[in-house]
């Protein structure tokens, strides 16, 4: 291990992927690679919160399903969402009967599950891990800003927060041919520029993104050239048009393989997200999703999956601190 | 790790130079039109209260009457998930009349319904309007003393 990055002597691989959509991701470009897509985002339960819970046990059960295992079969599972006690993934533990980490790193949750994930089978701990995220546009809605009903207008750098679950099955790479394979992992610190807007998240989380991205770069010896396809979580259009200025005065040009999940889960003009997608499940349901896919099929090869999380509370808000971030970036290769 | 207070000045200023602002002369011209519509239809049900409904009744009633009429449709077009839309389109136009008011009391008791009435609906109720009347109380106090020594 260099300062930051985890190199994975034997690549762990990402087996399967399951991915949940609401009715408007669903509609987005992605929308097509979802295994399913909600007709309606309370799920016929009687509160928005038991909609993420009964979300998230399905996406597992999902998951479960295509990999033709039954929870015993599973040796952990490394989960997180948004809700306060991170109840969306707790509360649907109940129903499964695997071991389980919960965490928390807002939106770079994803990245956070899938280092510890691929380093404890890495580390021969365990044989299989599932990784997964959920996140609701209502719940989130409510925690971090007002009322669902309220008539309020949205500003011009606020982003949407994507409703869905996305999980990801981890296996030891010597008992599977598969070629999608985990190769590095750096681990993130927590970076605070100073912004306080709590709706300018893109500009909040640009610095984590890109120290992270930097430090990786470093430890790795690679150019961003190098990747077929670098994608941070969710920094929206004007964020990442930041990162890619930033980045380019620290000498590391970001081109057109640079791209952002929260840009590509939305159709930014017809569906009214204004800087596009953001939330836990954000950078998981579109890597489960469409960039899987284009793994599985071989259309890229080389993938850095950036899930960038700001780490704020309504509280910390409203005592006038600023927003601290965070952003995990872990490197995705076909081998082989 | 944190930048010190200039350092994090400079990233600031970088950040607004590239952001999108907001469309002002569209998002007060919305405002207009909607702030302008909800008074026209407040002036509207008064007339009909004046000329139809209740002839011969004295203003403060009709004024009165009028309010209540109003709070009364905002509270079932926010029930009905309609009054966000129109939030959403008019900003402060939506928001100054009195069915501003009506919505941010009505918006957070259906969202908070769940934990039960007393602890969820009541006592959420007047997160979002509870300032105002904190506010608009206080004032009326101060007015009331003023008026009694003056």
């Amino acid at each position: 291990m260099n300062r930051q990055t985890i190199f994975f002597k034997n690549p762990v691989a990402i087996t399967h992927t399951a991915a949940i959509g609401g009715p408007k991701e669903g509609e987005g470009p992605v929308g097509k690679y979802f295994d399913y897509v909600l007709s309606d985002d309370l799920l016929k339960q009687k509160s928005h919160e038991h909609a993420e819970i009964e979300m998230q046990l399905h996406v597992v059960r999902c998951l479960l399903n295509k990999a033709k295992l039954a929870d015993i079969d599973v040796d952990c599972i490394f989960a997180g969402d948004l809700m306060d006690e991170i109840i969306g993934c707790n509360f649907a533990m109940r129903e499964l009967d695997v071991p389980f980490m919960g965490l928390y790193n807002a939106c770079a949750t994803f990245g956070e599950s899938l280092i510890l994930g691929a380093a404890m089978i890495d580390g021969g701990f365990f044989e299989n891990a599932v990784c997964s995220t959920t996140s609701h546009f209502a719940t989130a809605e409510r925690q971090y800003r007002f009322p669902l009903e309220l008539g309020s207008q949205r500003t011009p750098l606020s982003q949407w927060t994507v409703t869905g679950a996305a999980a990801v099955l981890l296996e030891n790479g010597k008992n599977t041919d598969c070629p999608v394979r985990i190769t590095c992992g750096t681990v993130g610190k927590v970076v605070d520029y100073g912004v306080s807007d709590a709706n300018d998240m893109g500009a909040v989380m640009v610095p984590a993104a890109m120290n992270t991205l930097i430090e990786h770069f470093k430890d790795t010896g690679r150019s961003p050239d190098y990747y077929d396809l670098i994608a941070t979580g969710d920094l929206g259009h004007a964020g990442s048009r930041v990162l890619q200025k930033l980045m380019a005065e620290k000498g590391y040009e970001l081109k057109d393989n640079y791209t952002d999940c929260g840009i590509l889960i939305f159709n930014r003009e017809a569906q009214n997200v204004i800087q596009g997608g953001s939330g836990a499940c954000c950078s998981t349901l579109v890597f489960s999703s469409y960039i899987y896919n284009k793994l599985r099929n071989g259309t890229i090869k080389k993938v850095l999956l950036v899930p960038t999380g700001a780490l704020l509370s309504k509280t910390s808000s409203l005592q006038g601190e600023t927003i601290p971030a965070i952003a995990h970036a872990v490197s995705v290769e076909v081998v082989g | 790790m944190r930048l010190d207070k200039e350092e994090s000045k400079k990233y600031l200023k970088e950040i607004r130079r590239d952001m999108p602002a907001s469309k002002h002369i569209s998002t007060v011209f919305r405002a207009f039109l909607t702030g302008g519509i909800i008074c026209c239809i407040g002036q509207g049900i008064s007339d009909i209260y004046k000329n139809f409904l209740l002839k011969g009744a004295e203003e403060d009633t009709i004024a009165g009457l009028t309010t209540l009429t109003i709070i009364l449709i905002t509270g079932i077009l926010t029930g009905l998930g309609v009054y966000d839309k129109i939030g959403n389109f008019g900003g402060a136009g939506s928001i100054v009349p009195i069915t501003g008011f009506a919505n941010s009391v009505v918006s957070p008791a259906i969202e908070h319904k769940r934990e039960g009435v007393i602890l969820g609906l009541c006592s959420n109720m007047f997160t979002i309007a509870g300032p105002v009347i904190v506010f608009g109380i206080s004032a009326s106090v101060i007015v009331g003393i003023i008026y009694l020594f003056v």
